[in-house]
């Protein structure tokens, strides 16, 4: 679980400079990153995980299965939430960034005060959705031993030989998780329809 | 208000736009086209739609680069790609028509956003000041509202005092009423017309043809990117030099179709 937070966290770090790197039309960068996204967005996180897991150490990066789970997340959620980002920044028009110019603001300054926040809670839909989908996909942690719900509940199986039981436990703690988490993002899509917009 | 008229002795020039050219791709949008403006002038700009009277505004605070020509304030050249673009973008104010208020922020925000996070200003300082001019405008009463709530000429009121909080040198006026009904157009044009009255340089494109007569010092009328006339405005109202301009004018003239008394039934 702590895992889990600590990649949704790098991820949206990660999508946040990429979404911006995108926007800017940064050169390079800007190739990098579209490079990345499909390669992230079109690979299943099992193959990365394993990719990560037994590829790194053969060019002599030794890493526990925790850092290994933590970057395959990241890797998966940054393109995610780098998608997710773009398309608010998109959303705001260009009409915003040249009233903030001509007040004077410098590039950065206009991203900061007038462009990010706007975007931000358009996002925020797509973000929420992001988040449970890669809380979801921790499910595939057990591949690389690492202890998650689903490896738990086939312990559980091999133990009491409950196999219905289990599974119907695991469906039961999967939804205590993301429901509130669910909740929580209907909450504050509704807030910040009231804090602004539609005017 | 004719103390504003520069009598005595040379004017000093503030803008200097110099043979600039504009073009989209193929299409030539601005050509040639030069103009001195003065401090404490104000110039309206009219002409036919896609005349490119609003893209001469963007030109001059360097919203779109030029193919061509320069433009200067005080001498100094506004460069798309310098460094003190910024800088001096912060002396030339720019209202546009849609208002472009941020819907983020509140009233009172949008207008201390720019003079407290560029100029660095003390808040308390600035605030005091954006007050004093909400109250000017007639919108004390609304420094903490969010622009949704706000009509159409509530905002354009609170973009003019927005602008104004960065103490421009030249206030640039992109059809500042077009958007709106005729008591909210009143409302904004009366703000105008005080900024006039106070001998602020402005530079302003409208379709308010009484508005332009009643404000301007000049009158430039501009049509397929080439400026045609520059006259005060009795001269440019009541004697037109160029075909094209009288053209114009008459399309605000309309004649009486249904003859008078409507006959009775």
């Amino acid at each position: 679980m702590r895992l889990g937070l600590a990649g949704i966290a790098i991820s949206i770090l990660l999508g946040l400079l990429c979404a911006v790197a995108q926007y800017f039309k940064i050169p390079v960068l800007r190739q990098i990153v579209a490079v990345y996204i499909e390669i992230s967005r079109n690979t299943p996180l099992l193959v990365q995980l394993f990719f990560i897991f037994y590829g790194l150490p053969k060019i002599g990066i030794q890493t526990d299965a925790v850092i290994c789970g933590i970057i395959g997340l990241a890797f998966l959620g940054g393109s995610y939430m780098a998608e997710a980002f773009r398309s608010g920044l998109e959303a705001i028009p260009p009409i915003q960034t040249e009233t903030a110019l001509s007040l004077g603001m410098s590039k950065w300054q206009t991203m900061r005060y007038v462009v990010l926040p706007q975007a931000l809670s358009v996002s925020v839909p797509g973000f929420m959705a992001n988040i449970i989908f890669l809380l979801k996909e921790t499910s595939v942690f057990s591949a690389i031993s690492l202890m998650d719900l689903m490896f738990t509940a086939k312990d559980l199986m091999g133990l009491y030989h409950k196999t219905t039981e289990c599974l119907f436990l695991l469906v039961v703690f999967y939804l205590l998780i993301l429901l509130p988490v669910s909740l929580l993002g209907s909450l504050l899509e509704r807030r910040l329809r009231h804090a602004g917009f539609g005017s | 208000m004719a103390v504003r008229v520069l009598a005595d002795n040379q004017p000093e020039t503030l803008l200097s736009i110099e043979n600039i050219v504009k073009k989209f791709g193929d299409n030539t949008v601005l050509n040639d086209i030069s103009l001195q403006v003065h401090k404490g002038e104000v110039i309206v700009i009219i002409g036919p739609s896609g005349c490119g009277k609003s893209t001469l505004l963007r030109c001059i605070n360097a919203l779109e680069p030029i193919q061509g020509g320069q433009i200067k304030l005080n001498g100094q050249t506004i460069d798309p790609n310098g460094k003190d673009l910024t800088e001096l973008r912060q002396k030339v104010g720019m209202v546009f028509q849609s208002y472009d208020l941020f819907p983020h922020l509140s009233v009172i925000d949008n207008i201390l956003l720019a003079p407290c996070k560029v100029q660095k200003r003390d808040r308390a300082q600035v605030k005091e000041e954006a007050l004093a001019l909400l109250a000017r405008v007639g919108l004390q009463d609304k420094a903490e509202s969010f622009p949704r709530e706000l009509s159409g000429g509530q905002k354009q009121r609170v973009a003019i005092v927005r602008a104004l909080c960065m103490h421009p040198e030249v206030l640039l006026f992109d059809e500042v009423t077009a958007a709106l009904d005729p008591e909210m157009v009143r409302e904004v044009l009366d703000v105008v017309l005080q900024l006039a009255a106070q001998g602020r340089t402005m530079l302003i494109v409208t379709h308010e043809m009484q508005f332009a007569k009643a404000i301007a010092d000049r009158i430039i009328f501009l049509d397929g990117g080439k400026i045609l006339e520059d006259a005060p405005p009795e001269q440019f109202f009541n004697h037109p030099q160029t075909e094209r301009a009288q053209q114009f004018l008459n399309i605000f003239e309309f004649e009486v179709v249904k003859p008078h008394p409507a006959p009775q039934a």
